[in-house]
């Protein structure tokens, strides 16, 4: 016999260093690195090797930590990424070209994937693009699109010729701060948690549907050496209900005697971590008597359906309703008419970093330390579920390893929040895989029917548009997705006979919520199906029929709002026109060969209302210079990867007249930071940037003042001294000879930004918002007709942002968001009790996402700080339905439902005639 | 409760009639337990002497129970294996060969284990080390249902056997997934034949997750005995392909399934029968 851990502890070689520790039996060898060896940089995204976050090296093999027995180590040479980039070439090399390729965004799986590149670097110095893909396909990433990380591997070799790009703005700037994603000292979610914290688990329904009660808890925690209490809603101190919707706060913390969805927490377990890890949440006394649950909106609306909200008469949550002119009417005058009906999926964020956050009471107020798309928003929630006063939260976020919507919402906050006030001691929690996709929230499924007509010429005459969305059990971003969608559903399109209408109804599943792009991604499928059907009944051109019909300045949107600048869609329609042309005549040379291989090209564009719709949604810059001179910008747009913090530098820093690698950047951080409100809705470059630019115009005329120079001096920083230089006479600056304010600025700025918008009425006319972003894309993909196998084999995108304030990072939104939207439309669905885990539910690995041309377009926009406009959501929109496009004309397959698997796609194939 | 990680087989067994859990790779093994808690003796095989690696004698090629994928690719063997190094390049992605073992993807029985179609085309034996001395059972014996095997109490398996095949058997593997990498099979197929005079001999195909257990299809094989390569396509019919019995699922429904089998299984000889 070698090794008996409980006698022995394990002994071995972790990054060069002789390290031992003694695991449970059982615990896997990631769990040991980071809570024994304090090695955080790897990473914990599924513990089943669905997603290799947690990529080690064991003796130079590339492995999964979260499938090793920790005991296993024993004897042999461990290495995570830390270790790597100090002493290892190849790892170093890496580090240089990560950054400067943009390959890790929000960097949750940067460590997993440089440590697999490693390993295949020390074997392949120069690999092929294949060759990276084979390396690194265990490794899911769901910011970048795999794009930027396949060219970063490739061209390590030559990280020594790699120089950064100036900061300025409109330059390719590299992350300021993305040193820290390469090295493995970012710190997510699950990485901050103070040594002996308490941990917390949420005990959870089994059924979609159930009534419940509990047997003697007190006896069973008495019975529990090591925990300490369990959390119900009588442990509630404010109201047991949380929402993002002012009015449509409907979800508890704890549900109370019966749930509603399979997931929702009934109960929080705290205690020490060593009793929680033995822990088995199965034995704790609770009853369940499982109900009929309505799972789909026909179901929930049906007579006699049981109720899940008692003020929602039918299930409806909400509905919404934009109308002009007479759309019926436009369509019976119509020259031609088509129609589309499409159902899409649940559709599930997939971030590759769960939730997770720790709590703790400091000084008679609660800090929460959390990873969130929205602190603000996040303690005006816990406030209303804890009652305690807004000032006695503290949100401090940690980084994000990934939001796309979901992260806006409460998800583990007040369970950690509950148990530090209620045990007086830091208590942390991390979601499991298969928590996180069973009970955060989702995209809408939609079902949706759209009808258009245009006359002889092409042009629109009228179009209507019918959608339902599954909202699940609670409201969330519900009512902004019915909202949004009658406002979008036209596409960025001219019609002035127009009616949309939506609808939002409750079943037993998860609750849908935000998500890149809040229900125009669903309803633009629709709507570009129908248009493409519309094209050829006309016997127009797909491209030729989009253009003639896009919006244009000075044309009212379905809103009734006129722009007279800024209306980029015909910019980034013609963009497309040299690969559209090119892969018309390309995919029917192939085609013409014959085989079982059809290829086909789409088209489809976008829009998005970047902001809040109608409602105001401020955001606030504060930036300050300290005795040192050292310029301090408190920055509080959440950066989830999507690179605020390097975009709101730059912003502010050209306003300021300063380089971006000058300024010290605080935040985010309620208690340091001004509210710059949530990282949704493409706003934070567009408002958020706009008060950083004025922040720093302020900040300069304060400058200017206290030198008493002109508006057109120039200021510069050096060895803590200001200099202004204002025609040829130069001012010195000594900040150490000014008096600070209370926080130890000598001179400050505070600007605020709230896009102007306008109520719209009952029809939806008004003006919902102040800037949309354009966008268009181009699929080329590859059928394999018996098998109905999807291979895109080319994405062309064009965006019109206005202006790039970074075009490193707008490309890297592109990018994401293309795969995004080519998951949904091929593989992407969540089925509440099944697919809870990320080898039932598929996202697009380093293999599927094909080549990526972008097109990026600068029409100012107006109001845009320096004409910059929102990108997130855009990137994401014209994905799927240029796809689906693709796929019908290679195929003249009709779609009907997303995700178009193989099994589906075989089936429309079959009833298209091929056999 | 204990982590015993024996280098001798006797240990291993003693541990293994106390009542361990057997872990190798532990891609099955972790993501099975999930979050809950473990409270037992876990027995690693990894280090038990002779368990690990590939070697050949007259009689054959023998795996060793605790060999990972990654092993088996980049093995020198017969091109009749070059179907199971193509399986093991399928199965999950390189972090998963580097650790699942060729024995625990027997072991996990899942309907879609995708080692399992290559190894019956190789009619491959399964050595089981028990209290009572050693046995061997053919792979349909050993695998019996879904997640249910022959393995009993008590016992290891401690390799896998392959005849020694004919140096001109040729042999592929087709596997047909929701995308690329890190995928559950909707279904897979492996074939070895041989190519005389143009014609294709000793055909053997056997197909995985269209059936609880992966199986092979002996009536077409004989029905494609002596076929030219380019008749094959035609004479893989439906009523050809008996035994299977395929389920709709959350990957593809039953029809589909239905018609992937025989498109695959062309595909899996072409790529077998072509230069």
């Amino acid at each position: 016999m070698d090794q008996h851990a409980a006698a022995t502890p394990t002994q071995f070689l972790l990054n060069g260093t002789e390290v031992k520790a003694a695991p449970r039996i059982g615990e896997r060898l990631s769990e040991m690195l980071r809570e024994r060896l304090g090695a955080r940089d790897v990473k914990i995204g599924c513990n089943a090797g669905d997603c290799g976050a947690c990529t080690v090296l064991v003796d130079d093999e590339a492995l999964c930590a979260c499938l090793m027995p920790a005991q296993a180590a024993a004897g042999r040479r461990v290495d995570t990424l830390s270790g790597l980039v100090a002493q290892d070439p190849d790892a170093q090399r890496l580090a240089e070209s990560f950054q400067h390729h943009q390959a890790a965004q929000c960097g949750i799986c940067t460590p997993g994937m440089m440590v697999s590149a490693v390993a295949l670097l020390r074997e392949v110095p120069q690999p092929s693009e294949g060759e990276v893909a084979d390396a690194l396909g265990g490794v899911l990433c769901r910011c970048t699109g795999y794009r930027s990380i396949l060219r970063a591997v490739q061209m390590a070799h030559a990280a020594d010729t790699l120089a950064p790009a100036p900061q300025d703005l409109g330059a390719p700037a590299r992350r300021l701060d993305g040193r820290a994603k390469v090295t493995g000292t970012e710190r997510f979610g699950d990485d901050v948690a103070p040594e002996g914290a308490l941990v917390a688990r949420v005990l959870r329904s089994p059924h979609h549907r159930a009534r419940f009660t509990f047997g003697d808890l007190d006896a069973f925690v008495a019975a529990t050496p090591g925990l300490a209490a369990i959390l119900t809603a009588a442990d509630v101190p404010g109201e047991n209900r949380f929402g993002v919707i002012p009015g449509f706060e409907d979800q508890p913390v704890f549900a109370e005697g019966e749930t509603r969805f399979r997931g929702e927490a009934v109960a929080c377990l705290v205690g020490e971590a060593e009793a929680m890890a033995r822990l088995d949440l199965s034995a704790v006394p609770v009853d369940w008597t499982p109900l009929e649950a309505h799972l789909s909106p026909a179901a929930a609306q049906e007579e006699g359906a049981a109720q899940l909200h008692d003020t929602r008469a039918g299930n409806v949550m909400c509905e919404g309703r934009v109308r002009c002119g007479d759309a019926e009417a436009g369509l019976a005058r119509a020259a031609a008419t088509a129609e589309a009906e499409i159902e899409t999926a649940f559709v599930e964020h997939a971030y590759i970093e769960p939730e997770a956050g720790y709590a703790e009471m400091v000084e008679g107020r609660l800090h929460v330390h959390v990873t969130t798309q929205a602190p603000a928003m996040n303690a005006d929630g816990l406030s209303r579920v804890l009652g305690l006063p807004r000032a006695s939260i503290r949100i401090a976020p940690t980084a994000v390893g990934g939001g796309f919507g979901s992260k806006l919402d409460l998800s583990l906050h007040p369970y950690i929040a509950l148990a530090a006030m209620k045990t007086g001691r830091p208590v942390r929690l991390c979601y499991s895989r298969t928590e996180s996709i069973a009970t955060t929230t989702k995209r809408h499924p939609a079902s949706i029917r759209v009808r258009v007509g245009a006359d002889d010429s092409g042009r629109l005459t009228g179009m209507i548009f019918e959608g339902t969305f599954d909202t699940g059990a609670y409201a969330s971003w519900g009512p902004t997705v019915a909202n949004r969608v009658p406002i979008h559903a036209s596409g960025p399109y001219h019609v002035r006979d127009y009616t949309a209408r939506s609808r939002a109804v409750h079943t037993h599943a998860a609750p849908s919520g935000a998500f890149r792009g809040f229900g125009v991604p669903q309803s633009a499928v629709a709507q570009e199906l129908a248009f493409d059907r519309l094209a050829d009944a006309l016997g127009q051109d797909a491209l030729d029929f989009r253009l003639l019909n896009a919006l244009r300045d000075g044309q009212p949107t379905v809103c009734g709002q006129v722009f007279d600048s800024g209306t980029g869609i015909t910019a980034c329609l013609e963009a497309l026109r040299p690969a559209w042309t090119d892969a018309l005549r390309t995919t029917a040379a192939f085609n013409d060969a014959g085989g079982r291989l059809r290829r086909g090209v789409g088209i489809a564009a976008g829009w998005y209302g970047c902001g809040n719709t109608s409602l105001p949604n401020p955001s606030t810059v504060k930036a300050g210079i300290d005795r040192e001179g050292r310029v301090v910008l408190h920055q509080g747009a959440m950066d989830i990867g999507q690179g605020s913090n390097t975009v709101i530098a730059q912003i502010f820093a050209r306003a300021l007249g300063v380089p971006a690698s000058e300024l010290v950047l605080v935040g985010p951080d309620t208690d340091v930071t001004p509210d710059a409100g949530k990282t949704s809705a493409s706003r934070q470059t567009f408002v958020t940037g706009n008060a950083a630019k004025r922040a720093g115009e302020a900040l300069r005329a304060a400058i200017l003042r206290t030198a008493n120079a002109g508006p057109e001096a120039a200021v510069t920083l050096s060895g803590g001294t200001i200099h202004v230089e204002d025609g040829g006479r130069v001012h010195r600056l000594d900040p150490a000879q000014l008096a600070p304010d209370a926080e130890g600025y000598v001179l400050r700025a505070q600007e605020s930004y709230d896009p102007p918008t306008e109520p719209l009425d009952a029809d939806g006319q008004g003006v919902p918002y102040a800037q949309f972003g354009y966008a268009a894309h181009l699929a080329v993909v590859e059928v394999d007709i018996p098998l109905g196998r999807v291979r895109p084999l080319r994405i062309v995108a064009a965006h019109d942002v206005g202006r790039a304030i970074n075009p490193l990072l707008v490309e890297g939104q592109i990018h994401g968001g293309v795969a995004q939207g080519l998951g949904m439309a091929l593989m992407e669905e969540f089925v509440p009790g099944r697919t809870e885990n990320l080898h039932d539910y598929l996202i697009p690995t380093i293999g599927d996402v094909p080549e990526i041309e972008s097109h990026i377009l600068e029409i100012p926009d107006p109001h845009g700080p320096y004409g910059a406009k929102g990108l997130g959501e855009h990137a994401l929109i014209p994905t799927a339905p240029a796809i689906l496009g693709a796929v019908r004309r290679a195929t003249g397959a009709e779609v009907t439902r997303l995700p178009l698997t193989p099994a589906r796609l075989r089936a429309a194939l079959r009833e298209a005639g091929h056999a | 409760m204990e982590y015993i990680a024996p280098t001798r087989l006797d240990d291993a067994l003693a541990a293994r009639r106390a009542g361990a859990s057997i872990v190798a790779g532990g891609t099955d093994w972790f993501p099975a337990k999930g979050e809950a808690p473990f409270s037992g003796t876990l027995l690693d095989i990894t280090r038990i002497e002779g368990l690990r690696g590939i070697t050949t004698d007259a009689a054959g090629i023998r795996i060793g129970a605790a060999t990972t994928w990654s092993e088996v690719i980049r093995a020198d063997l017969p091109s009749a294996f070059d179907g199971l190094k193509a399986a093991a390049r399928e199965i999950g992605a390189v972090q998963i060969q580097n650790a699942g073992t060729v024995a625990g993807n027997l072991c996990n029985a899942s309907p879609a284990a995708d080692g399992i179609p290559p190894l019956l085309a190789l009619d491959a034996t399964v050595e089981l080390a028990g209290p009572e001395g050693t046995r061997r059972l053919t792979l349909p014996d050993f695998v019996t249902g879904v997640r249910r095997t022959a393995l009993e109490a008590g016992e290891i398996v401690t390799a896998i056997h392959v005849p020694t095949p004919e140096a001109a058997v040729r042999s592929a593997f087709v596997k047909l997934g929701a995308r690329r990498y890190l995928v559950i099979s909707i279904v897979m197929v492996a074939v070895q034949l041989s190519l005389r005079a143009g014609r294709v001999h000793d055909v053997r195909i056997a197909v995985g997750a269209a059936s609880p257990v992966a199986r092979r299809l002996q009536e077409l094989e004989a029905a494609l005995e002596g076929l030219a390569l380019a008749d094959l396509p035609v004479a893989i019919t439906p009523d050809r392909i008996a035994g299977l019995a395929p389920i709709d699922d959350i990957r593809a429904d039953a029809a589909y399934r239905r018609e992937a089998v025989p498109e695959a299984i062309r595909r899996a000889l072409q790529l077998a029968g072509g230069d």
